[in-house]
């Protein structure tokens, strides 16, 4: 079977300057390629270099077998169709007479009016974007949303076997986000093909068969959502620090940028779990910081987040005493690190946590549970917590970032005198 | 549907509209004739062309005999009013080709200044703007400065002078096959600005033609008959029916060039059949009428803010409302005590009224 589209080591711009090299991609009827890459990677010069805008310097271009130079205009434009993303116009025109616009290579030059099958086009293609409201308010008038899903219609009045879109959702409210791409899944059901340039991964992880990452030119990996979304292959293309997980609600792999801003080297250490620690671990590597984190009870929420965050957490099973292992190693990783942050930890007979938290250097407390319900090993215990509260820093989550700087600046005061 | 039912009602008002103001005019002027004559004068004037022959005659050019095609058109006139000679001869051969004239010129600025702003996809756009009318004045005032013996001697310097600039301009703006239109405006702008140097320069050689020179400068339809349309007429009609399958097209330009060729316009091609055209066009109206301003630039304006931004209907609607407005406008022109060039007039009224629209916002985007 011939692919709808194969573009075959496309070159455009020589030498230094080109933007894109050798670029090979294939395109299966039925199928939806998402372009994903940072911005200046290629992806529009890609689109435009298949709809025929842009020339190519090397390389082959065939949609449904036939090479693009050797198409009219207009034969190209029956073939591809394309969804541009800059959708401003600056002339009054009606909503209705843009997607007609969508009619024009199936016209012949001296047919004025439209014919019955143009009627039903331009009808469908208005009714399936839910733009018909506006069939008659000028498209200048539209918000930008609105405006995307009347190009999208000029599209679809297109009848293109392959659809190439821009970026489709970049003005768009996330209920038409979703809206749009769920279209275009439904229009790739029925055998068309669909290749979008989407900065968004997680609505290009979610909608599209397979992606395609495009980094300075070239394409770095071509596959399915799961292989392409890979934290490694993702760092390199956006220099960041990126972590992949699952999305609970829809299943497919959701990416979560984290900072790369290195305020030197503050490692943070979190004891205590549930959702406050894992809001800890989350806020704290976004802010920058080296985080460790356990010991945590299987199952936990930080454990989880930790993991997402590639820290991996010391752990324990869900029940029975914690190891003298994990207590080991969480007594390694704090020492390592300048900071301890005590996520509403609760205090058991062994009291560990205390042992762990007194050995470090500063400390600092999150509180949400009053102490009486957390620290159930007596009076000695809490004496001890007490004294811990008295020396480090109460925070709550949205401050711990500043607490945890201001901890690690006394130190060095203190390391100074 | 739709689309064709505005146009229709649209050109046919606008006709009407053009019909009556021919009437008017052809009824004003120094003798007063009653407008049931002046119709009956106008309906036995309708000529339609029932034979052509075609003969050479030889001009002598610079002291050399040159041969020169000589057409010999005959008509078959549909109606025979019996009127008052004196009246009939007032109407048909004094007034009605100036009016004639004037209608035709203002139809052709209409269509090409419609072409133009669709073209640029700016509203500001006229069809002087890539040259035209500073090249045919180039040739004009050359001809007026420096006589040629040739029939239609300055309307053809000027026609060529027209159609030379807006080809160098169209070459200096293009480059790997691609024009690019602020390019192709920048061009049109410098050229402009350079041959109204050579004008100048000219009108200071012109010794004592001076004044006949500047009086074609500001535009005028005096001293037009019927030999004027009888060249003028054949070729805006021509270009206009060219033009009229390229509304769609232009439309489609007017999303931009990119949307353009993804909805399969061979964009390049299209913008060179549509300069081409528009230019000619221009220059038709220009050679006979010298530079009228503001027809081809508010007209198509003020169609625009009527009828809307489609060219099937605009193209149409301009065309006639340039008429209309050019025969209005020249006979405002020769009504007054003193005869002005109605290039003053159209310019006196345009302005102020294109002011008013971009006082209330109606004119904005650029």
């Amino acid at each position: 079977m011939t692919d709808l589209l194969s573009v075959e080591d496309v070159t455009v711009g020589f030498g230094e300057a080109a933007i894109l090299s050798d670029v090979s991609l294939a395109v299966d009827a039925g199928a939806f390629v998402g372009l994903v890459g940072p911005n200046g990677a290629g992806k529009t010069t890609l689109l435009r270099a298949i709809n025929g805008v842009l020339e190519l310097d090397t390389g082959s271009v065939h949609v449904q077998g036939d090479a693009i130079e050797e198409c009219s205009t207009r034969e190209w434009s029956q073939r591809v169709a394309t969804v541009p993303q800059d959708t401003s116009v600056s002339f009054a025109f009606r909503v209705e007479d843009i997607v007609e616009m969508g009619r024009t290579p199936h016209r012949s030059r001296s047919q004025f009016g439209s014919t019955e099958t143009d009627r039903r086009q331009i009808a469908d293609a208005l009714d399936r974007t839910d733009t018909t409201q506006f069939r008659e308010r000028p498209i200048d008038e539209l918000s930008g949303g609105e405006r995307q899903r009347v190009f999208v219609a000029r599209a679809l009045a297109q009848d293109t076997p392959l659809l190439l879109l821009d970026e489709p959702t970049a003005s768009l409210d996330v209920n038409h986000q979703v809206e749009i791409l769920g279209l275009v899944r439904d229009l790739v059901g029925e055998g068309r093909g669909a290749l979008a340039a989407i900065h968004d991964l997680d609505l290009a992880a979610r909608f599209c068969d397979r992606i395609a990452l495009l980094h300075d030119g070239s394409i770095r990996a071509f596959g399915s959502p799961e292989d392409v979304l890979d934290p490694a292959v993702l760092d390199e293309a956006f220099a960041t620090r990126t972590a992949v997980s699952t999305n609970p609600v829809t299943g497919s792999p959701t990416v979560t940028a984290r900072s790369t801003r290195d305020d030197g080297d503050r490692r943070v250490h979190v004891l205590g779990g549930g959702r406050l620690g894992a809001r800890a671990i989350a806020t704290l590597d976004a802010a920058g910081h080296t985080v460790s984190a356990g010991v945590f009870r299987g199952g936990d929420v930080a454990a989880e987040t930790a993991a997402t965050l590639g820290v991996s957490p010391v752990t324990t099973p869900p029940t029975g005493e914690v190891g003298p292992g994990a207590i080991a190693r969480a007594h390694e990783l704090a020492d390592e690190a300048d900071v301890v942050v005590l996520a509403d930890v609760t205090v058991g007979s062994r009291q560990w946590v205390l042992d762990v938290a007194e050995s470090a250097p500063a400390v600092v407390l999150l509180e949400d549970r009053p102490i009486e319900d957390r620290v159930l090993a007596g009076e000695r215990a809490r004496a001890r917590y007490e004294t811990l509260r008295d020396r480090g820093h109460l925070a709550d989550i949205e401050s711990v970032p500043l607490a945890v700087a201001e901890a690690k600046r006394e130190l060095e005061r203190f390391a100074d005198d | 549907m739709r689309t064709r039912y505005r146009t229709g009602a649209w050109s046919a008002g606008l006709a009407l509209a053009l019909a009556i103001v021919v009437l008017l005019s052809a009824s004003i002027g120094p003798v007063d004739i009653d407008l049931p004559v002046v119709a009956m004068a106008t309906l036995n004037a309708i000529g339609i062309p029932s034979s052509v022959s075609a003969s050479v005659d030889t001009t002598t050019l610079v002291g050399v005999a040159v041969p020169a095609p000589d057409l010999a058109i005959s008509y078959t006139y549909l109606f025979s009013f019996s009127i008052p000679a004196k009246s009939e001869l007032i109407v048909r051969e004094l007034r009605l080709p100036r009016i004639v004239l004037g209608a035709v010129v203002g139809f052709a600025l209409g269509t090409a200044g419609a072409v133009m702003q669709g073209f640029f996809r700016n509203p500001m756009a006229d069809p002087s703007i890539i040259g035209v009318s500073t090249g045919a004045a180039v040739g004009a005032v050359a001809t007026i400065a420096f006589p040629l013996a040739i029939p239609f001697g300055l309307q053809t310097a000027a026609f060529v002078g027209a159609v030379v600039t807006a080809f160098a301009v169209y070459l200096i703006a293009t480059e790997n096959g691609r024009t690019p239109v602020a390019t192709l405006l920048l061009a049109g702008v410098a050229i402009q600005t350079f041959l109204g140097a050579v004008v100048s320069f000219l009108l200071l050689q012109s010794g004592e033609s001076l004044e006949q020179a500047v009086y074609w400068l500001m535009g005028h339809l005096s001293a037009s008959g019927w030999d004027e349309v009888e060249v003028t007429l054949p070729v805006v009609a021509v270009l206009f029916v060219v033009l009229v399958p390229f509304a769609r097209d232009l439309n489609v330009l007017m999303l931009g060039e990119e949307d353009a060729q993804t909805l399969g316009i061979p964009v390049e091609w299209t913008k060179r059949v549509l300069l081409a055209v528009s230019s000619v066009l221009t220059a038709a109206a220009v050679a006979v009428a010298g530079v009228i301003g503001f027809v081809g630039l508010i007209v198509p304006h003020v169609m625009r803010l009527l009828v809307g931004p489609d060219h099937r209907i605009l193209l149409p609607t301009s065309a006639l409302a340039g008429a209309t407005f050019l025969v209005a406008t020249d006979t405002l022109a020769r009504a007054g005590p003193q005869e002005l060039p109605v290039g003053i007039v159209t310019a006196a009224l345009g302005a102020p009224f294109f002011l008013l629209l971009l006082v209330r916002r109606e004119v904005h985007e650029l």
